[in-house]
């Protein structure tokens, strides 16, 4: 079964954007030339089926982030349709929806009901939490006495202690110290043999060829190659290796 | 991270490009989203109060202040009979309600942008939870309202058991209102500026210090225009009058209250779904 597909796909944003109704006013009133469009996704067409782990790589703003963002319904396409089926949960840039007032324990709510989970739910998940972010000491101070990369684990062992079938990951795995990070990865390579989906945005071509068995490369919003992660790995780093 | 406990099965949900949002949909989502509900409303009165009962006096100081400088400086001048400062009140919270609410809703979205690009999100859901937090400060409101009234004296009539029915209608016009004013704003951040600026005057235009009587006639028709007058009175007939809303004023409400809801949404729907690009 497909979870995630993408028909036709296009995200544009108009080049000269109106920020406010003085401007807009203005433009109407001066404006000659008709604003164009910058493509984030060009006409995108895959499909993820249940159990896949992907990877997506490709050069900084190639779109990797967009397609992510369409994938879990975040954006809706300029163009196109994206079909999503079952719970997609989008663990995106880390530190997303924390509140520096709260404390740790109030946050993980407020994140877990971010990602649509109740508060029972949440609960029965909490010192697993907290142990996993290694957090016990501090949980309920305010997150502004939190260092970065206290968020850091408290931010993904929220958004991996949920239950979604298919997980969206987008360069996550960059933060943390050198321990942590194995503890991500431990976890991803559990989610994967437990038989969920995954989709994981990395420049770490290593972490994609080792996590991944497709992976799908991604320039200037075009899909450039998908398959095997393997071939599209090293097809990608022959292109980018100097000559 | 047991995959067998996954409660929802694989239901479909597609994005189709140019598609305005959907009502059923929207509402099923901010059903699922009801925890989420919950943790902004508490979010924003933790925040407000600071845990504390100081923080709470403090959110009234504002309208008690206002409400001592109207009360000698209005009520000889108006003559308005007996009980200035409840005549005063009763009308000034829920005007103190819409005004903060809708600039708050605005402020909402915009504070919260960076997880609507993040985190799906039933788009609503910003100005649902700033029209609920609102509820939450207009009871603490009411009972400060409640006690003042006995401290001075006023009559408590039993009308204010209708107050529930006044208040979903006063609810009802602000989240249209709203949403309407929520969605333009993410597109012109400037709207956000000029509702504030013209708050105060469409307060002045609402007869909350002053009672209409005192209006000439021929100054009458723009407050007549004003559908805030209507909600407003609403509101203080069962506080103040101790009587019920006659049934034109309430008939007007209602019909006020819902087609402000069915333009704020229509506004809202169309859209929501290029919010992103503009956050």
């Amino acid at each position: 079964m497909n979870v995630i597909e993408l028909q036709g796909v296009s995200v544009r944003y108009r080049e000269k954007r109106i920020r406010s109704l003085k401007e807009a006013v203005i433009r109407s009133l001066t404006a000659h030339q008709k604003a164009g469009y910058v493509y984030s996704l060009h006409d995108v067409s895959t499909t993820i089926r249940h159990g896949e782990a992907v990877g997506i790589i490709g050069a900084n703003g190639a779109g990797k982030s967009t397609l992510l963002r369409v994938a879990a319904g975040i954006i809706r396409p300029s163009e196109g349709v994206a079909i999503r089926r079952g719970a997609v949960a989008p663990v995106l840039e880390l530190g997303t929806g924390f509140e520096a007032e709260l404390s740790g324990r109030e946050n993980i709510f407020f994140n877990g009901a971010l990602l649509g989970f109740s508060r029972s739910f949440m609960r029965a998940r909490l010192d697993e939490i907290i142990a996993f972010a290694g957090l016990e000491p501090v949980i309920d101070v305010p997150l502004r006495t939190y260092s970065t990369g206290m968020i850091a684990r408290l931010a993904f062992a929220v958004a991996t202690a949920i239950d979604a079938q298919t997980i969206l990951l987008d360069e996550i795995l960059a933060v943390g110290d050198a321990a942590f990070q194995v503890h991500c990865q431990n976890r991803i390579a559990r989610f994967v043999s437990s038989g969920a989906t995954i989709v994981l945005v990395s420049h770490d071509l290593m972490t994609i060829e080792s996590m991944c068995s497709r992976a799908l490369w991604l320039a200037q919003g075009r899909i450039v190659a998908d398959g095997p992660a393997a071939e599209v790995v090293s097809l990608y780093r022959e292109s980018t290796s100097l000559p | 991270m047991t995959l067998d406990a996954v409660s929802t099965p694989f239901s479909e949900r597609r994005s189709i490009a140019g598609r305005p949002l959907e009502a059923r949909e929207e509402i099923r989502d901010t059903r699922d989203h009801a925890a989420l509900l919950f943790e902004l409303v508490h979010r924003d009165l933790t925040i407000r109060y600071k845990r504390s009962v100081l923080g709470f006096l403090w959110t009234m100081l504002h309208p008690l202040l206002l409400m001592m400088i109207f009360v000698v400086v209005f009520s000889s001048v108006f003559r308005q009979s007996k009980h200035y400062e409840t005549y005063f009140l009763s009308a000034y919270v829920a005007w103190n309600f819409f005004s903060q609410t809708v600039v708050n809703a605005m402020a909402s979205v915009a504070w919260n942008g960076p997880l609507m690009k993040r985190v799906r999100v039933p788009p609503s859901i910003f100005t649902l939870s700033t029209i609920l937090s609102g509820l939450v400060n207009l009871g603490l409101s009411l009972i400060v309202l409640l006690i003042i009234m006995l401290v001075v004296g006023a009559p408590l009539s039993p009308s204010l058991w209708f107050l529930p029915i006044s208040l979903l209608i006063l609810s009802v016009f602000t989240f249209g209102v709203s949403l309407a004013l929520t969605a333009v704003s993410v597109f012109f951040g400037d709207i956000r500026e000029m509702v504030q600026a013209g708050m105060p005057a469409l307060m002045y235009l609402t007869p909350i210090i002053y009672p209409i009587e005192i209006v000439p006639d021929r100054y009458r028709l723009p407050i007549k225009l004003n559908p805030l007058a209507y909600i407003v009175e609403i509101v203080r007939d069962p506080i103040y009058y101790g009587i019920l809303p006659s049934p034109t004023t309430l008939l007007l409400g209602v019909v006020l209250s819902l087609g402000s809801l069915a333009i704020g949404w229509m506004v809202f729907r169309h859209l929501a779904p290029r919010f992103h690009a503009h956050l």
